[in-house]
């Protein structure tokens, strides 16, 4: 019986005697591991990216918007330019259901801010003290309104982490007063940032009163009691399925409505969330099974080189027979050999992944994800991939009739 | 005398398209263990199919034949294996070493599939190779060596098992006449220290060099002589 070092020692050397072969053979393997990495890197990332996002709008989130509702709910009509159709009276009707734990009706506006000298384009939501927990905002210098301040419409302002630093790069905003299409607020309180979703920068806005908003920047064309948005906050994620049916149900009622005729649409985030997590994944899956197919190459690749040395070294294999190989000597050193390329190359073929997923991932801003689990699989199939291209050539190497293979030139 | 190989009434056929073709057609013979014999023939007569039968690698149509105590024509692949590992040491015509394997690693090749250790290996190697006179050129590769130098690896290799059989077929067939002779020469000193060394060649005179000589044609023995001459 052939000792495992032996083996071992055995199959190195056939490699070590062809080096330039080797790497090559290996190379397909090194391409397939790395891009089926760097790939299921990728697409992790923006699958996180994604979720990221979608979460940082607020969790157990609904989100009543005026317009009509579309199949699926696919088009997201905005408010801004449809109707008016959402008032505060509803917002208030619905906090009076079952498991609401914020209701925040809100104002969007965009105006010019002017402050310091300097001009900054961006929105501002009209909103009541409950926007903050309903859309998991926190306060991160000074204070937020209060619910008087909010109704004797205060001109006072929180500004977002992106406002902030364009318009105040080296001073405290607290204290400070802007100005806003004419009128002079006090900035009261910073927001702690949110970052991206995905091409919109949550921390461009500038928080007021709603009432404030409504009466002095956004609302002097509208009614004096609509809104543009109203944001519903379940008291625990498992019930928001039944709440957007009883919101739903609610505003039917109270606006006359049915069906394809509703004028407003509630959005359930947790279902857009879920169905852009579903779609990325989709392509996680679709790129690492486009990578997969350049590893069955680096497979057949492994197969074909090895086939050509089994046939190179016939004579070898009949020689190592008549002094004593037995079928299992042979097949395990062929078999070992065409491993150890398919799991080398799946070393490397790891490490160029991780580094082609950070340089990707860096290119286009996303988080660096490589679970471990995916990286010991990549190890492992490519040791698969060896195993299986490896089997057929070293079971010819061992089937081979030595007193033939010995006659071979 | 003790027999070392018994072999009777052996038949080899071989399909050759529509034709049957028999390779040995009724070789009996028995030789005993210490001998030095050469079977001689030409080529077609057989020689070649009864040497790949006496060593283990291939197995007779019919016919029996038992080579310390193992019957050939029963062993399964794997018990082959290991016979022609522990009982048969092979020298060929054309040296078959390992090209890029030192000689000191082709003499360790045997042994590594008898599962020996690789210190004991490298110190038996090392003592073969000085036995037939290559104590100074273990690290040499094959390519680095003569003809002769190279047989004489082989030799060392076929010894490393500790054979009860010598199989050596053509062994001066790659080498001059002046290096054939100092081959045989070491055939001869080997036989006298003990070993069982069976020759396969054509030339009557590599035969010569035998104690016994078994000539074949066409499947079967023809003759069967002890040389007075190189009787012990």
């Amino acid at each position: 019986m052939m000792r495992v070092p032996d083996l071992v020692a055995c199959a190195a050397q056939a490699l070590r005697a062809n080096p330039l072969r080797s790497a090559l053979t290996a190379l397909g393997v090194i391409i397939g591991v790395s891009s089926v990495v760097a790939m299921v890197a990728l697409g992790t990332g923006a699958q996180l990216q994604v979720q990221n996002s979608i979460n940082s709008l607020g969790s157990n989130l609904l989100i009543v918007v005026p317009g009509a509702a579309q199949s699926g709910g696919v088009r997201i009509a905005v408010g801004a330019g449809g109707r008016d159709t959402l008032s505060l009276s509803d917002a208030d009707a619905i906090s009076q259901i079952d498991g609401v734990s914020a209701v925040a009706p809100s104002q969007r506006g965009v105006a010019q801010i002017v402050a310091n000298g300097a001009n900054w384009n961006t929105q501002i939501q009209g909103v009541t003290p409950a926007y903050i927990i309903a859309r998991d905002w926190s306060v991160s210098e000074g204070r937020m309104f209060d619910d008087n301040e909010e109704r004797q419409a205060r001109k006072e302002v929180l500004l977002g982490q992106t406002v902030v630093s364009n318009l105040f790069p080296n001073t405290d905003p607290i204290g400070q007063n802007i100005r806003i299409s004419g009128g002079s607020y006090q900035v009261i309180g910073v927001l702690a940032a949110k970052g991206q979703t995905g091409f919109q920068d949550q921390d461009d806005i500038v928080l007021a009163p709603l009432t404030t908003v409504k009466r002095r920047i956004s609302g002097r064309t509208g009614r004096a009691d609509t809104v543009s948005q109203i944001s519903v906050k379940a008291a625990s994620e498992g019930e928001l399925g039944r709440i957007q049916q009883d919101v739903t149900m609610l505003l039917e009622q109270r606006h006359h409505t049915q069906g394809p005729d509703d004028d407003f649409n509630v959005q359930n985030l947790a279902s857009i969330a879920q169905t852009a997590q579903q779609t990325t994944q989709v392509f996680t899956y679709l790129l690492g099974g486009i990578s997969a197919v350049s590893l069955l190459v680096g497979g057949i690749g492994i197969m074909n080189i090895m086939l050509v040395s089994v046939t190179e070294r016939t004579r070898e294999i009949g020689l190592r027979k008549a002094l004593g190989a037995r079928q299992g000597d042979i097949l395990r050193q062929f078999g070992l050999e065409a491993v150890t390329l398919s799991v080398a190359g799946g070393v490397i073929g790891l490490l160029l992944g991780i580094l082609g997923a950070w340089l990707m991932t860096s290119l286009f801003n996303l988080p660096l994800v490589i679970a471990p689990a995916n990286a010991g699989l990549a190890i492992a199939f490519s040791g698969f991939v060896g195993v299986v291209f490896g089997a057929y050539p070293a079971w010819r190497a061992a089937r081979l009739d030595p007193i033939e293979a010995l006659r071979r030139e | 005398m003790d027999a070392l190989i018994t072999a009777s009434d052996l038949v080899k056929l071989y399909k050759m398209g529509d034709e049957t073709v028999r390779a040995l057609d009724g070789v009996s013979f028995a030789i005993p263990r210490g001998a030095y014999c050469a079977i001689v023939g030409p080529s077609g007569s057989g020689k070649s199919t009864l040497m790949n039968i006496l060593g283990g690698l291939d197995t007779p149509s019919t016919g029996r034949i038992v080579i310390d105590g193992a019957d050939i024509g029963a062993l399964d692949d794997a018990t082959l294996a290991e016979f022609r590992n522990r009982t048969i040491g092979f020298v060929f015509q054309s040296f078959n070493l390992l090209a890029r394997q030192t000689a000191l690693e082709n003499v360790e090749l045997p042994m590594i599939y008898a599962g020996i250790d690789p210190k004991m290996r490298r110190e038996r190697a090392a003592e073969l190779l000085t036995r037939v006179g290559l104590g100074q050129r273990l690290g040499h590769k094959p390519t680095q060596l003569s003809g002769g130098q190279q047989q004489r690896v082989a030799i060392a290799r076929a010894l490393a098992g500790e054979p009860a059989l010598l199989l050596a077929d053509e062994p001066t067939g790659a080498l001059d006449t002046h290096t054939g002779q100092e081959i045989l020469q070491l055939f001869a000193d080997l036989n006298r220290e003990g070993a069982t060394v069976v020759l396969v060649t054509h030339d009557l005179d590599v035969a010569a060099a035998a104690r016994r000589t078994i000539e074949m044609r066409d499947g079967r023995i023809v003759g069967d002589h002890a040389n007075e001459a190189n009787a012990a």
